[in-house]
């Protein structure tokens, strides 16, 4: 009899939420995270249909129409939305396909600061002892430099170029991750479900990456969010200075770059590629907060 | 308190032997050796080049030469620049205050704005105005600052005519550099229009420096007055009838500021990397924009001499942090 009551009584309360439902649940409260998100959709269809969605080549040159005004203005047309640049290339085309390469900077550099600073956390705060002195001195010492000033001398070292500004950006990001994932693993490893799989028998791979790991991801997505936009926006500073994409590529910052010398008389030619990047990194840390929100517990009693 | 101090002490000596490993090799990854690169495209003889190498010292084991660079450092000899042969320390004392001047105006401004604001949107938690300032704080936090400073020269420099787009102060204006502060220089001075002068030229690369720590304070201040707002002792003071301005102002604010002050310390990586980007477009003759066209004239003594200066400012404010931080909350000394 008790049994059948049971069952009935649950049913009407429903099965407890799953994982994705109960961060959608706290992550749609937050306006902003979803209007991030679907800013961040958009971008993310643009720069992959790049050659559908863009009205222009990208580097197809109008000799005929150099710095023409944008359609909010007088002598703009449908032709050229956004205007055109000093060499006559379409400004709205270079933005798309200039996307591409900022969403492919942000995933890019993320991935590589991610794997390579969760690697060497987990080694440190795992084992502690001189490897983790050794290893945070390194970081130390890493920190010790303003990261666009470490980033600029590395490519300019390793020479000018996209890949090496990957690099870079990647290198100097990654102390942030390493120093997150040990202190999450310092306080996860000394927790009983540890200890008992520890006494159950885990080898100390399987403790390190499937017993600690899976509960020390919640801050570390939302510093690899916050990390892409970072990056981001470092590859376009870089990009600016000279050091990054080099031109003719329709990188925003080398875009900025180029088009420094026409503030005066050209002003389209410097706000749009300035505000693609200011959109794409707003939307992002929109993204950014509201996962914060849904994932950290702390936050989420308040 | 001493034992603290020398902790930390300790701690910075391994950290700057490091730095100054990373400056040493740095110079030694670039394909070729400081001999032909000082060369250029000049060709030269290789017994010429035996001999310069000879007598720069680097035929000798590397470890020899790292020792010796490491002695340099301590009695302050950061070398020489490649173009110019000026000692890289004094270029870096003659161009330093220009920096550390826009950088105190910019945390200064930061720090005014963002703490009220930060506290504001605290207590109207909720609100229109929390959601606006936090809107704004969020925009300013994703700021790209080398195109916003480009956007303010378009409008006040270039449409509005207001404000002068580069350099530190009016051609007009001429007098000694006591402190190397132009504000301050342009006081004792006493030339009519010289302060307002070097006001005009200020005011925009601080605003494009501040933005970034602008937005970090404020967002730092917000949530730091949350938590603190929420605790007993703000509820018992608001029970006693103390009225709601000194109940925030001394009783929450006050204990929200330990964060907060952390914060601010941490802005100074923040504010030289920044400093790199808004004296470039700017024209500031700083630290920052020197870095960068070392960078671009290959003038790498500099570069790596600068590399360990600005690194040694940096450790040296994060001490300093590090021991305030000790002096106002004295649980963090164990």
């Amino acid at each position: 009899m008790s049994t059948v009551q049971n069952t009935a009584e649950t049913k009407t309360v429903g099965s407890p939420p799953s994982g994705l439902s109960e961060f959608w649940f706290y992550f749609s409260r937050n306006k902003g995270a979803v209007i991030g998100l679907f800013v961040f959709l958009i971008i993310l269809f643009v720069a992959v249909f790049a050659p559908f969605v863009a009205p222009h080549n990208p580097s197809a040159q109008n000799r005929e129409l150099l710095l023409m005004p944008t359609i909010f203005q007088e002598g703009g047309s449908w032709g050229h939305i956004l205007g055109t640049d000093a060499v006559g290339r379409d400004i709205l085309s270079r933005l798309i396909y200039g996307a591409r390469f900022s969403l492919f900077i942000g995933l890019v550099v993320v991935t590589l600061s991610v794997v390579s600073g969760v690697l060497i956390g987990l080694v440190a705060g795992y084992f502690r002892g001189k490897v983790d002195t050794f290893i945070m001195r390194i970081m130390d010492i890493i920190l010790a430099f303003p990261s666009l000033l470490l980033a600029l001398v590395l490519v300019a070292v390793l020479g000018p170029g996209l890949v090496n500004a990957m690099i870079a950006i990647s290198l100097v990001n990654q102390p942030h991750f390493v120093r997150l994932t040990r202190a999450a693993v310092m306080t996860e490893k000394s927790k009983d479900y540890v200890v008992g799989s520890k006494v159950a028998g885990a080898g100390t791979m399987r403790l390190m990456f499937l017993t600690i790991l899976p509960n020390c991801l919640a801050p570390l997505i939302v510093q690899a969010t916050l990390a892409f936009s970072a990056a981001i926006l470092d590859a376009a500073a870089l990009g600016f200075l000279g050091m990054g994409a080099q031109p003719p590529t329709p990188e925003w910052g080398t875009m900025l770059a180029e088009a420094r010398e026409f503030i005066q008389r050209a002003w389209w030619v410097v706000t749009f590629p300035g505000l693609a990047i200011l959109i794409t990194v707003l939307a992002i840390n929109l993204m950014g907060d509201g996962l914060r929100d849904a994932l950290d517990p702390k936050l989420k009693r308040s | 308190m001493l034992r603290f101090i020398f902790g930390r002490l300790a701690v910075l000596i391994p950290t700057f032997i490091g730095v100054s490993l990373i400056a040493f090799s740095f110079i030694r990854l670039l394909p070729g050796d400081p001999v032909m690169l000082m060369s250029g495209e000049r060709v030269m003889s290789p017994e010429r080049h035996t001999e310069l190498m000879h007598q720069l010292g680097l035929d000798r084991p590397m470890y020899v030469q790292y020792f010796d660079y490491l002695g340099g450092l301590v009695t302050g000899d950061f070398g020489s620049s490649i173009v110019t042969k000026r000692p890289v320390l004094d270029d870096f004392l003659q161009l330093f205050p220009a920096t550390l001047e826009l950088a105190l105006c910019a945390i200064i401004v930061a720090v005014l704005l963002g703490i009220p604001a930060g506290v504001l949107a605290a207590v109207k938690r909720g609100t229109w105005l929390d959601q606006s300032i936090m809107g704004v704080a969020l925009i300013g936090y994703s700021m790209p600052i080398f195109w916003w400073g480009l956007l303010l020269i378009i409008f006040f420099s270039g449409y509005l005519g207001w404000t002068p787009v580069s350099g530190r102060i009016s051609l007009m204006y001429f007098f000694p550099q006591v402190t190397g502060f132009m504000l301050i220089d342009s006081l004792i001075s006493g030339q009519a229009g010289a302060f307002k002068s070097a006001v005009t030229y200020l005011i925009l690369p601080t605003i494009v420096l501040a933005t970034i720590p602008l937005a970090v304070i404020a967002r730092q201040t917000r949530s730091a007055m949350l938590e603190v707002l929420g605790e007993d002792y703000v509820r018992t003071a608001r029970a006693k009838g103390l009225s709601p301005f000194r109940v925030i102002g001394v009783h929450a604010l006050r204990n929200a500021m330990i964060p907060v002050i952390t914060t601010i310390g941490l802005q100074v990586g923040v504010l030289l990397a920044g400093a790199i980007l808004t004296e470039t477009i700017f024209s500031w003759p700083g630290i920052g924009k020197w870095m960068v066209d070392s960078v671009f004239k290959r003038d790498y003594a500099v570069v790596q001499g600068g590399l360990m200066l600005i690194a040694a400012v940096i450790m040296i404010v994060n001490l300093v942090v590090d021991l305030l931080y000790g002096w106002i909350n004295p649980r963090i000394r164990h």
